[in-house]
């Protein structure tokens, strides 16, 4: 265990690890701040946070192009890693920027907020890096308990405190899923790593090992949990409802994409084998993912419910993806995941300047008028919401363009894409809820009020800017998602 | 000018027309129909050269811009003219300034939104009438429904909402089965030629095997249908025209009907002929269902608007069933009939538009006795009726005097119960004309009514012009749209052997191609 340099840890390495160690200073400095007494209406926590990330994102952009195996092959510097470790610090610019006035105005502005948040994007990256079970885990463990923490931040809501303890109980449990399929992959391989565990297994099917089959799927299983799947969706609704706006927006981008960052590498990494052994699984997965994601969501008056459901729903079309396997889909997955993200963060970017000091109105009827009284603010939430319906010319329709034609060329028509396309019809019902109340219903006594602000409206224009641009020309965006698949290390 | 991209001016001037509207300060709401109405006429004016410079019988499409878009799945801005596609582009900006010009009045709240919405419309069907790549005209096709989804759903009338989600609903349930069989016919390509390809030329090109044929047919042959509409899936026709306000009347019907047919004609029609050549029977009685149903639910209508709309669902059968004659004059006539009924029903949801604003209601049984009170909408009235009948010397005859005649060549039984909804039109559009033209004045509110301003008669003059131009001279639209049409006739019979010849079966038999071979006995043979 040595943790010295080695011999052969060169420059490329230390930029290489660069985002962790630079978030890992960032996290300590926020810690230690506390102890010099800020100005009234400072706002050093952010300043900090958006620096760290900054320089997290700049130290992977130096070495971009560069692959290595660090620390015996259990952490890799890759195409995916550094896709990820990329939309993970963006994810982290636009979520500092919506939390800043928002953190301050519900009263959670301590840098205890942006420590836990680099905290937690620093274990997406480790997820996203790993290349060993072990290090998956700390990585997961590191973003999850962040999160945790960060959902109950707003100590004094009840509802707060209740979806922390809901999401810390279903994530230890899935926590605990996870390690135990960990230890049955040891068992029955001998190594925890995911190179060494593809290379033991080549060619063999899962099922004639019954240790590396139930470890397999306890290993899905955790994280089918941590991306919201059916039937291990449990928690997302009460979670995303009751977590501060900002953490919601935040977790339902970048949870979700390190889950499936650390899936990824493990379906394509350790078990090749295992996408087409659980296709059939992994596909009627999907399929209730998507199905009661949707459904579900059309029930729902609160926007935040709303929005959890429909992020099930998405982790169903992004399955989609991983079961047509094949370059062009989880180049699709990766892609999608990053077009969701900013889509996603914008629609919560908006939602967390409604509303004035520690009021919050949530309800998809308190829009009721915004779109003639807020133009601006209304053509952007409309532009979030028929991204995440896939209607051109968005991102979002461009990623589901992409999931989809993987899973055609997988030759998987009926049902899966057909189910996909029909979902998405369904879940353009419901985001059609939120322009009809925006532009087509007069509001019944005051219009809703909001705290606009500069940062928050940066991260909008960020994102509507990016969901803009990728929808029209996703050529560049399209290539590094393939790019970011190819050549694992 | 060659060196200007033109259609491309076309398609987006009217977005930069919209983003320039929107941006325009509050106070300026009043002169926001001015300015709309001027970039109207501009798009029209500059699109005015369709009709020359778009040489009939050219080959293949004109004006042709080819730009990469998205290289690596081959995706390409590849924008188009030819024959038809001219014709309706001309229809759209045509109409599109009527409807502008009608809705002055009309439009009372945020007006500058209204107008921008219209515009940017404008900018989706003509994009979607040029375009030439399958994924570019995917986008087109849903992006259109945005602006029209608001137009119904702010300035509706009372179910407005209902109305808007269900018209948004109805389509995209239709369309998103066309992407994957889209997606499939792309990975066909991509495997076939080796280059991903959404070019439509590469589409032409392409062989497919009947049986799968027959799944892509149905994928793009549902979509489009709704988009129509044609029975049984025209219910979200008669609910979006009711509560749309005028101008999305007159648009959806004059232009936005017309992008289901056209789809046929342009993608469905060529790309799968084996398919089409199975289906066109089954196509042909469903559209005969809808004539003879549209007029029959029409007859009942207390309602005007919603007569009107489902003459249109009647009418819109008549299309499809030119459609599916497959033969010259049926496309001929269809296309006609497109053009004809953008103009007459455009004409009518205006003049519906026109009482609505006086009295603020369209049920027939408020008026009766209009024409002592005001003589020159009843005129003008009585003409668009007619047309709309198909009366000789109108424009409505022509359309469905070829439509009929070419659906006979086909099959006599098609065109003996479709020629029951020409004179079920007559009742439904005559009855109505009776009850709320002639006899006394039975509400004494009527007798206030004031008639026609100068602004309307000035909209509702080059109507009339055209109703009568294309009724008693024809020939210089027929001359435009037939080559266009008889390539489509051409690809469809070349594309029916040279899929069945690739996959080992007999090719299909009986088609009518030129307007030369209409006299062989092919059609005698298909009876």
């Amino acid at each position: 265990m040595n943790i010295v340099p080695q011999p052969n840890f060169l420059p490329v390495d230390w930029w290489a690890l660069g985002a962790i160690l630079a978030l890992t200073v960032g996290t300590l400095v926020l810690l230690l701040m506390e102890f010099i007494p800020p100005r009234p209406n400072g706002n050093r926590g952010a300043l900090v946070a958006l620096a760290t990330l900054g320089v997290s994102a700049y130290a992977i952009w130096n070495v971009r192009f560069d692959k290595r195996s660090l620390f015996e092959g259990m952490f890799v510097h890759d195409g995916l890693t550094v896709f990820f470790t990329l939309l993970f610090c963006a994810i982290g610019v636009v979520a500092v920027l919506f939390s800043w006035d928002y953190a301050k105005r519900t009263k959670m502005g301590q840098p205890e907020y942006y420590a836990l948040l680099l905290c937690s994007i620093m274990g997406m990256i480790v997820m996203a890096g790993s290349n060993d079970l072990i290090t998956i885990f700390l990585g997961l463990e590191l973003m999850s308990l962040a999160l945790y923490v960060m959902v109950g931040f707003r100590r004094n809501l009840l509802e707060s405190n209740e979806a922390a303890l809901k999401y810390f109980l279903l994530g230890a449990f899935a926590s605990g899923f996870l390690l135990y399929g960990i230890a049955l992959l040891y068992g029955g391989t001998g190594t925890t790593n995911l190179a060494r565990i593809g290379d033991f297994l080549g060619d063999t099917p899962i099922g004639t090992n019954p240790l590396v089959l139930v470890g397999s799927l306890l290993v899905l299983t955790g994280f089918l949990f941590k991306v919201a799947a059916v039937p291990f969706h449990m928690w997302t609704p009460d979670a995303y409802q009751g977590a501060p706006t900002s953490v919601t927006g935040f977790m339902s981008a970048g949870a979700k994409a390190a889950g499936f960052a650390a899936l990824l590498r493990i379906v394509m990494r350790a078990l090749p084998t295992m996408q087409h052994d659980w296709a059939p699984l992994l596909a009627v997965i999907a399929m209730l993912t998507m199905t009661v994601g949707n459904v579900t969501a059309l029930l729902q008056t609160n926007l935040k419910r709303m929005l959890a459901y429909s992020s099930i729903a998405h982790a169903g079309y992004i399955l989609v993806a991983l079961v047509a396997g094949g370059n062009e889909g989880y180049g699709a997955a990766v892609f999608y995941l990053a077009v969701y993200s900013f889509m996603n963060l914008g629609a919560f970017a908006l939602m967390t300047m409604l509303g004035k000091g520690t009021d919050e109105p949530v309800l998809i009827s308190d829009l009721a008028g915004v779109g003639f009284k807020k133009p601006l603010a209304g053509l952007a939430l409309t532009l979030f919401m028929i991204s995440l319906g896939g209607i051109p010319p968005t991102a979002g329709f461009m990623g589901k363009i992409l999931v989809f034609n993987a899973a055609v060329k997988a030759g998987l028509i009926w049902p899966l894409v057909i189910v996909g396309v029909l979902n998405s019809v369904v879940s353009v019902f419901y985001y059609l809820r939120v322009t009809v109340a925006m532009y087509m219903r007069e509001p019944e006594g005051e219009p809703v009020a909001w705290s606009w602000n500069v940062p928050g409206v940066v991260a909008v224009l960020i994102t509507a800017g990016l969901t803009i641009y990728f929808g029209l020309q996703s050529q560049g965006l399209w290539i590094e998602a393939q790019r970011s698949v190819l050549g694992l290390l | 000018m060659a060196s200007i991209p033109w259609l491309s001016f076309l398609v987006f001037f009217p977005l930069v027309a919209a983003v320039l509207l929107a941006l325009l300060p509050k106070s300026a709401e009043r002169s926001v129909r001015l300015w709309a109405t001027l970039a109207a006429a501009i798009e029209f004016a500059v699109s005015l050269p369709l009709w020359w410079r778009v040489i009939p019988g050219a080959p293949g499409f004109q004006f042709e811009e080819s730009l990469p878009w998205i290289p690596v799945i081959g995706a390409r801005y590849h924008i188009g003219v030819d024959g038809v596609s001219g014709l309706l582009a001309l229809l759209t900006t045509f109409m599109t300034l009527i409807a502008i010009l009608g809705s002055w009045t009309a439009v009372e709240k945020r007006s500058k939104e209204f107008y921008a919405l219209v515009l940017a419309l404008q900018a989706g069907m003509l994009g979607t009438f040029f375009c030439l790549d399958l994924l570019l005209f995917y986008v087109f096709w849903e992006a259109m429904l945005i602006p029209m989804y608001l137009l119904i759903g702010v300035w509706g009338g009372q179910r407005r909402i209902y109305a808007a989600v269900k018209f948004f609903l109805y389509t995209m349930a239709g369309s998103v089965l066309m992407l994957v069989a889209i997606l499939w016919l792309w990975q066909l390509q991509k495997a076939t030629n080796g280059v991903p390809s959404f070019d439509l030329a590469t589409y032409y090109a392409l062989a497919i095997s009947p049986d799968k044929q027959l799944w892509l047919f149905l994928a793009f042959a549902i979509a489009f249908a709704i988009k129509v509409p044609m029975f049984p899936v025209h219910t979200w026709l008669p609910d979006a025209h009711v509560e749309a306000p005028t101008t999305g009347s007159v648009i959806l019907a004059a232009v936005l009907l017309k992008m289901g047919t056209y789809g046929f004609l342009r993608f469905a029609m060529p790309m799968f002929p084996n398919a089409l050549i199975v289906c066109a029977p089954w196509i042909a009685w469903i559209a005969i269902i809808g004539i003879v149903y549209g007029a029959l639910v029409a007859m009942v209508q207390p309602d005007l608007k919603k007569l009107v709309a489902y003459s249109s669902v009647s009418h819109m059968g008549f299309c499809m069933l030119g459609l599916m004659a497959l033969n010259s004059q049926g496309l001929a006539g269809s296309t006609m009939t497109m053009l004809n009924h953008g103009v007459s029903t455009g004409a009518l949801f205006l003049l519906v538009g026109v009482i609505y604003e006086r009295r603020h209601t369209r049920a027939i049984a408020d008026f009766g006795g209009l024409w002592k009170i005001i003589p020159v909408f009843s005129v003008i009235f009585l003409i668009v009726t007619l047309s709309s009948i198909g009366l000789p010397g109108t424009n409505g005859f022509i359309g469905e005097f070829l439509v009929l005649l070419g659906a006979f060549k086909t099959s006599v039984a098609w065109a003996a119960v479709a020629s029951t909804g020409v004179i079920l039109s007559a009742c439904y559009m005559l009855w109505m004309f009776q009850r709320v033209v002639f006899g006394p004045v039975t509400h004494e509110e009527n007798r206030r009514l004031g008639d026609l301003t100068i602004r309307e008669r000035l909209v509702f003059a080059p109507l009339l012009v055209l109703i009568f131009w294309m009724g008693v001279a024809p020939q210089p639209f027929l001359d435009r749209m037939q080559p266009s049409l008889d390539r489509v006739l051409a690809l469809v019979k070349e594309r029916a052997v040279a899929s069945a010849t690739a996959a080992g079966v007999a090719p299909p038999a009986g088609l009518v191609v030129s307007p030369t071979a209409v006299a062989t006995p092919e059609g005698e043979a298909r009876r």
